[in-house]
């Protein structure tokens, strides 16, 4: 093989014990995503999707089996390095946006840096590019409840961006927008996928899983399918411009 | 360089957005911000007064024990302070004429000697009467020993001391009781069934300990006290000024030995006579006074430990709300120390603010103290009551900080 990947799981398994029964949410997984991919994680309620996310967002460690993320093992990290990798490397996109209440877009946006440490001077910089990039510029100063719901997720997104992260991992990002706002969020994704980013959606829509290049199906904790799209659904260039 | 100034750099973000986060959440819930301080206020109100009075105790005894004089030794039959045997104490032969004499002819380190005697008598002038004063037998060096300042007339003279004239100096509550209206000088008071001549009235005195009005004394050449209202039996007290007051302790050395061999003491034997000073008071009082202190600060520092356990409930309630936005922070990367952070300043934020509004408060009721006891609140008091208020927000705040920070980002990013 020829590029490293930055994603690459052998044989993750995850258990929860509920009560007196052991739920195996995870039943050996393994696959890899290699840089500027765009893939797409479906799979139905239940069957360990949202919990192979959140390994792969290193929001939670694997009960066994190796996480390498850009060949750096991470399976067996503290919660403070794992934070620190969510800082740095994986910009997080959610379908409820998850954006904080009381502070400005703008604010939201920096947040990532200011754990990041960097100064003030850059943080502004950079979350004053990333609100360009998603068109929200002259919506900076807004706060959440003062912007339609495709506008909070262009604020997240461009929250995600702005550490420019190795991953991009977006949860139902259109599950909380009506479909054309839904659309033009999938343009804006397409954009930063080909601008370079690597990208990874988790969805059980078919018709969003489509837009990406490779769709891996989970089913009772295995992945099922893992194939490449072969009628890739393209929008509109511009969809990410429109507003 | 680099590292170190990045490092900083990284604090003071953190720690800018956690006070802008403190101060964003008090704000957003500010009746419960205010009720939450309550607490914090009544405790710091409590303890800066319960700090404020002890501080205007401690004044009030320095400023009445310093009456005393530092540098005057006081020759008496009993100590002011031990454990010997009230029986013995007893039959201790008086302190006598003869005595100071001794000290008079030997003392080099002594710049004052005073003989003392009091007795307690009424004091008449016309039809005008203080029935119960303090007569003060001495002679013409008392008031150099006590450093008196006289508000008319003069002090009694060697003369008329050591020849017993019938003339006194008044104290200047007797003398504005007995003297309404008319300068005393020069008038004849009848003090017990004797007749005195007005010589002088000293300066107002207050009092001594709390408890003795300094002004509610006539003086009287000591010889003639004896004669009129006291046998010679009763005794009297030497007063020594010391002449340096670096010197105290080797005057009182050397008093003793005077005073042994005046009174014949064999060399074994124990003192029969006690050299008091007012260092003695003030041990004494600083030992009292320090249990006074201590149970008082503890039994209002309670009301500020009930304060903190207010705050650490509300901190409690507070991350259980906030779960979500935890875990928004721990999902973009914010560490544990972080959000731990963000919580301690919190609950030091809510803290800080009641500790500045008790000692608002505080303040006007010092003010009321110091009409009974002299004191302003002492800027130290100020900034211990801060100090306090944040340590108490800190420690009452750790657990419920201590449980934000352990939260899953998982579960806590799911919650409702």
């Amino acid at each position: 093989m020829s590029t490293i990947p930055v994603i690459n799981i052998k044989n993750i398994t995850k258990m929860y014990t509920m009560g007196d029964t052991e739920v195996h949410a995870l039943a050996g997984v393994s696959l890899h995503i290699n840089k500027n991919e765009y893939v797409a994680i479906m799979g139905p309620s239940g069957s360990g999707k949202s919990t192979l996310m959140n390994i792969l967002g290193c929001l939670d460690t694997p009960t066994s089996g190796l996480y390498e993320f850009n060949s750096v093992n991470v399976s067996e990290m503290n919660d403070n390095e794992l934070a620190k990798i969510r800082n740095k490397e994986i910009g997080f996109v959610f379908q409820t946006f998850n954006l904080l209440a009381r502070s400005d877009a703008l604010h939201n946006v920096e947040l990532p840096l200011i754990y990041g440490g960097y100064s003030s001077r850059d943080r502004k910089e950079r979350a004053h590019e990333a609100l360009r990039r998603v068109g929200l510029e002259d919506r900076m100063h807004h706060k959440p409840n003062e912007l339609s719901g495709g506008q909070r997720q262009r604020v997240a997104i461009a929250r995600a961006l702005v550490t420019h992260p190795s991953i991009i991992l977006a949860d139902e990002p259109t599950g909380n927008l009506d479909t054309k706002t839904g659309e033009e969020i999938m343009g804006l994704f397409e954009e930063l996928h080909s601008e370079g980013n690597t990208i990874i959606l988790v969805t059980h829509e078919e018709y969003i899983a489509e837009h990406a290049d490779r769709i891996i199906r989970v089913r009772d904790g295995n992945v099922e399918k893992d194939e490449q799209v072969r009628n890739r659904k393209r929008l509109n260039d511009n969809a990410g411009v429109l507003v | 360089m680099r590292a170190f100034s990045y490092n900083i750099a990284f604090y003071l973000a953190e720690l800018r957005e956690g006070l802008s986060i403190a101060f964003h959440a008090i704000r957003a819930n500010k009746m419960r911000s205010i009720l939450t301080t309550l607490g914090i206020v009544i405790g710091i109100v409590s303890v800066t007064l319960m700090g404020t009075a002890i501080e205007g105790l401690n004044r009030a005894f320095n400023e009445s024990v310093g009456k005393l004089g530092a540098d005057v030794l006081f020759v008496q039959k009993f100590p002011w302070q031990g454990d010997e045997d009230w029986a013995t104490l007893r039959n201790r032969p008086d302190i006598r004429f003869e005595h100071a004499r001794a000290v008079e002819r030997n003392a080099t380190l002594a710049s004052n000697i005073t003989t003392v005697a009091g007795a307690r008598q009424p004091i008449r002038y016309g039809n005008k009467i203080v029935e119960s004063i303090v007569v003060v037998g001495t002679d013409d060096e008392f008031d150099d020993t006590q450093n008196l300042s006289l508000a008319l007339g003069r002090f009694m003279s060697a003369a008329e001391a050591g020849g017993g004239r019938p003339v006194t100096v008044l104290g200047s509550q007797i003398a504005e009781n007995l003297f309404p209206s008319e300068n005393p000088l020069g008038k004849t008071v009848k003090i017990g069934n004797y007749s005195y001549r007005v010589i002088g009235v000293i300066d107002k005195q207050g009092n001594l300990l709390g408890m003795e009005s300094l002004d509610n004394r006539a003086y009287v050449p000591i010889n003639r006290f004896f004669r009129e209202f006291k046998s010679f039996r009763g005794g009297m007290d030497i007063w020594v000024k010391v002449a340096d007051r670096t010197q105290v302790e080797d005057a009182k050395e050397e008093l003793r030995g005077i005073l042994r061999k005046a009174r014949h003491l064999a060399p074994k034997a124990k003192d029969n006579f006690a050299i008091n000073q007012q260092e003695i008071i003030v041990q004494l009082f600083n030992a009292i006074g320090g249990v006074v202190a201590g149970v008082g600060l503890f039994i209002t520092g309670l009301s500020l430990f009930v304060g903190g356990i207010g705050i650490m409930n509300i901190m409690f309630v507070s991350v259980t709300e906030r779960t979500k936005e935890i875990g928004i922070r721990k999902a973009i990367g914010a560490p544990r120390r972080t959000i731990l952070m963000q919580f301690l300043m919190e609950s030091a934020a809510l803290c800080l603010l009641g500790g500045i509004l008790g000692i608002a408060i505080a303040f006007p009721l010092s003010l009321i103290i110091d009409t009974v006891l002299p004191t302003a609140m002492p800027l130290s008091v100020v900034v211990i009551a801060i100090l306090i208020s944040i340590v108490v927000g800190i420690v009452s705040g750790f657990l419920p900080a201590y449980r934000a920070s352990r939260l899953d980002p998982v579960d806590a990013l799911r919650y409702e």
